[in-house]
């Protein structure tokens, strides 16, 4: 018995209206951008308060940052003088001759000047190996896998280090330095820590008692302690434990810390995604008679680390940002390029420090917000794969 | 059609090189095995080594005259007194007192912050993900040195430092506070400020089962305010005061009396205190974000106000959430102390790992205590974290 709303009122009292009016707009300060202030930002007397107080805080900071970067930068000049307020007569903010000078030594260290294509193509090649491995609808990433996992190291080792016999000289590690230094140390951490993360995860969720004791003792031991110290260890210690001839050179040392700590790390990843799977999918793959390398190679794995992916770029990106320890015992990372061009008295302002950590801060937050934007993407679309 | 099901074929004869029981024995045993050959290897080659450079081992040196001098200490030492030993205390009561410190900010900031991205106000919301995104992803070691190097060491020296009424004063040497210094009577206070936690637990505890019994509620919050900080108050300003402040006193190259705070103890603080903050945050947002909505739709549709639906139904519930990964980041905050070192705060890894094991060269020893601090904080913290969550986890049928 629905009733159409004419025939509500067909005989009504006279002071009933008959026919609708016709519909009005929302009154205005309710919609556009005033409703949508209204709603988002003076919502309340606490909300306008806050609104006020942030927006101070933003005409504060915003400002000094473009001023200091860009209003008040010197672009051009050859020493000190030009970014010496007292010589020059104005506020100064960041020195960027400064960075124009020492941009090489930033990137290469110290790495022989006519030997410097080298890592040019070494940076190229990673670049490859990167976006090969990152776009997940590229061609043939199996064979991306390859390439990123074992052909890169020994190519990229061979092209940096140095090899007589095909011509190239032998750079000895103490050259190194700067953004090559960071991501050789982070690609290492990288390459390694995913297949020991997953040969201790697995260690870790073993039958075998000795296997799963050694696997829990490595990793709560070296998840327990601090980089610093791990670093300390493999720096100070390890040349200890080696037959007196065989002196592992120091920036080895640090790798080793390094690959030891992100394995560690990368280890409880991955188990979080083994976690994940679904107990079915281990006895489904018994029952069709797999053993345990095919059940973990062909079933279990390829969906664990399709979970953790996320997870994964995610704890990159952590190490990426601890790569700068290395710079605790010694190696010339860009950190460490950094803090030494900044003390250069030919460059000594007293915005010269600042302009320096400036420089990495840019160079670090491109690095670790691209990284975990890409997480998030692949979060995105794993998500969507899995509504139904 | 029927086949004899009751007539049991021997179980099918298995090499024994295809026995699961067998194969597992052998691959643990050849594990052992190699684990053990690599232990052995790398002790005889270190005691090799160390006889050959004329190390002593042992902890002897731990009660061997120390001779260096410590920046800040929390205890009584002076390098001509002091021992190995009494180092390693002062230098782990930094870290404790850094990492407490940095502990209680982070914990502060980061909650506001975490609350601060899921509040309606858009632009709070856009400046609290700002914030976020920001620091996540600088590396810690980099904000500590410009927080050291081009903050803190560029402020005016000690004659030009700035002040605040000639109380405290702030330059490139540290940050120089009034020293309170107790005069008699201010035991009173003290007792007045235990007896008013003890009776503000007891009032908790009544009031508590009283509304057990009857329903009836007790303005608890402000009876423990009334308690705790207006009756040691009151007492205080009842026996005159009795706390005298000393004002560090300025000089035209020292200022001397007051106390002393570093500059590499106020960078370090700063920096852990930000950098934990983010991921504190993060941490927050999600347990806010974990508990579902029907919750507070349910708690609203029992007549429940708004604030006492957020005290007693949505943060018991994100606490579970919160907790676990909150412990996790004390646990990095206390283990990022560590980059201490890089701008010369006194703590463990700086005074006993730097100082300590280059001048008695023993590495093993010191690296291998320093390790075991750490990894007695982390592991009794996460025994901790287990017992708790089996407290709160969730009954399930």
């Amino acid at each position: 018995m629905a009733m159409s709303d004419t025939e509500l009122v067909p005989t009504g009292p006279a002071f009933v209206r008959r026919e609708f009016l016709p519909a009005q707009p929302p009154p205005v300060r309710m919609t556009g951008a005033l409703g949508w202030m209204r709603e988002n930002l003076f919502s309340s007397v606490f909300n306008i308060v806050l609104t006020i107080l942030i927006a101070l805080l933003l005409a504060w900071v915003v400002p000094e940052i473009v001023r200091f970067l860009f209003i008040d930068a010197v672009w051009t000049g050859a020493d000190r003088e030009a970014c010496h307020e007292a010589v020059q007569g104005h506020a100064i903010g960041a020195c960027w001759p400064f960075v124009w000078e020492r941009l090489p030594y930033f990137i290469y260290g110290s790495y022989p000047i006519p030997e410097r294509w080298r890592v040019d193509l070494f940076f190229a090649l990673l670049a490859l190996g990167v976006v090969w491995m990152l776009w997940l609808s590229a061609p043939r990433r199996d064979l991306g896998m390859i390439y990123s996992f074992a052909v890169l190291p020994v190519v990229s080792f061979i092209l940096l280090h140095g090899f007589e016999a095909i011509g190239l000289p032998v750079v000895d590690t103490v050259l190194w330095g700067g953004v090559l230094v960071t991501i050789v140390v982070a690609s290492v951490g990288i390459v390694v820590s995913l297949p020991f993360g997953i040969a201790l995860a697995l260690g870790r969720r073993s039958q075998m008692p000795a296997v799963r004791l050694f696997s829990v003792i490595f990793i709560e031991f070296v998840r327990g302690v601090p980089l610093v110290t791990v670093l300390f260890m493999a720096s100070v210690m390890l040349p200890l434990f080696v037959p007196p001839n065989f002196e592992p050179d120091k920036l080895l040392r640090a790798l080793i810390g390094i690959a030891l700590f992100a394995s560690a790390y990368m280890a409880e990843v991955v188990r979080a995604g083994l976690q994940a799977i679904p107990k079915g999918q281990f006895e489904g793959a018994m029952a069709v008679g797999l053993n345990y390398p095919q059940r973990m190679r062909l079933i279990i794995l390829p969906q664990a680390l399709r979970v953790t992916i996320p997870n994964i770029v995610n704890n990159y990106v952590a190490l990426f940002k601890d790569t700068t320890l290395v710079f605790i015992v010694g190696i010339f990372d860009l950190l460490r390029t950094i803090e030494v061009a900044r003390i250069d008295p030919k460059w000594a302002t007293p915005v010269t420090s600042t302009t320096g950590y400036a420089v990495a801060a840019i160079f670090y937050l491109v690095f670790c917000y691209g990284m975990s934007r890409y997480a998030r993407a692949v979060e995105a679309r794993l998500a969507t794969g899995d509504k139904r | 059609m029927s086949t004899d099901l009751r007539t049991e074929s021997p179980p099918p004869r298995v090499a024994l090189y295809n026995n699961p029981k067998v194969r597992s024995a052998v691959y643990q045993v050849g594990l052992c095995v190699i684990i053990g050959l690599l232990v052995y290897g790398a002790a005889s080659n270190a005691i090799e080594n160390l006889r050959r450079a004329n190390i002593a081992s042992g902890f002897g040196f731990w009660d061997n005259n120390a001779g260096f001098d410590i920046s800040q200490t929390l205890i009584p030492y002076s390098s001509q007194a002091s021992t190995y030993g009494r180092a390693f205390w002062v230098g782990l009561l930094n870290t404790l007192l850094v990492a407490g410190l940095g502990i209680f900010f982070a914990t502060i900031l980061g909650f506001i912050i975490g609350i601060s991205r899921l509040s309606k106000n858009w632009l709070l919301a856009k400046a609290a993900g700002c914030y976020v995104e920001t620091i996540r992803n600088l590396p810690l070691l980099l904000q500590l040195l410009f927080w050291y190097n081009a903050v803190l060491k560029t402020l005016p020296d000690i004659r030009d430092s700035f002040t605040l009424g000639g109380a405290v004063y702030l330059n490139n040497r540290g940050l120089f506070l009034p020293k309170p210094s107790p005069l008699e009577g201010f035991g009173w206070v003290q007792i007045a400020l235990v007896a008013g936690i003890i009776a503000a637990i007891a009032f908790r505890l009544w009031a508590h089962r009283r509304q057990e019994r009857t329903g009836r509620q007790a303005p608890v919050a402000w009876v423990t305010l009334a308690l705790v900080v207006g009756a040691p108050l009151a007492v205080f300003l009842l026996a005159g005061a009795p706390l005298l402040f000393q004002s560090p006193q300025a000089g035209r190259f020292n200022i001397s009396g007051g106390v002393e705070v570093l500059p590499e103890f106020v960078a370090l603080l700063f920096g852990l205190s930000i950098y934990t903050a983010a991921f504190i945050a993060e941490v927050v947002r999600a347990g806010l974000l974990a508990v579902s909505r029907g919750q507070v739709e349910a708690a609203y549709s029992l007549g429940l106000q708004p604030r006492p639906t957020l005290r007693l139904v949505v943060i018991p519930q994100a606490m579970r959430v919160i907790v676990p990964p909150l412990t996790n980041q004390y646990l990095n905050l206390t283990k990022n102390s560590t980059l201490a070192v890089a701008i010369g705060y006194p703590d463990l890894v700086q005074v006993f790992t730097g100082t300590v094991l280059n001048q008695t060269g023993q590495a093993v020893e010191v690296v291998a205590i320093t390790m075991l601090v750490y990894l007695f904080i982390s592991l009794t913290t996460s025994l901790a974290m287990n017992i708790y969550n089996k407290r709160v986890a969730l009954v399930e049928r």
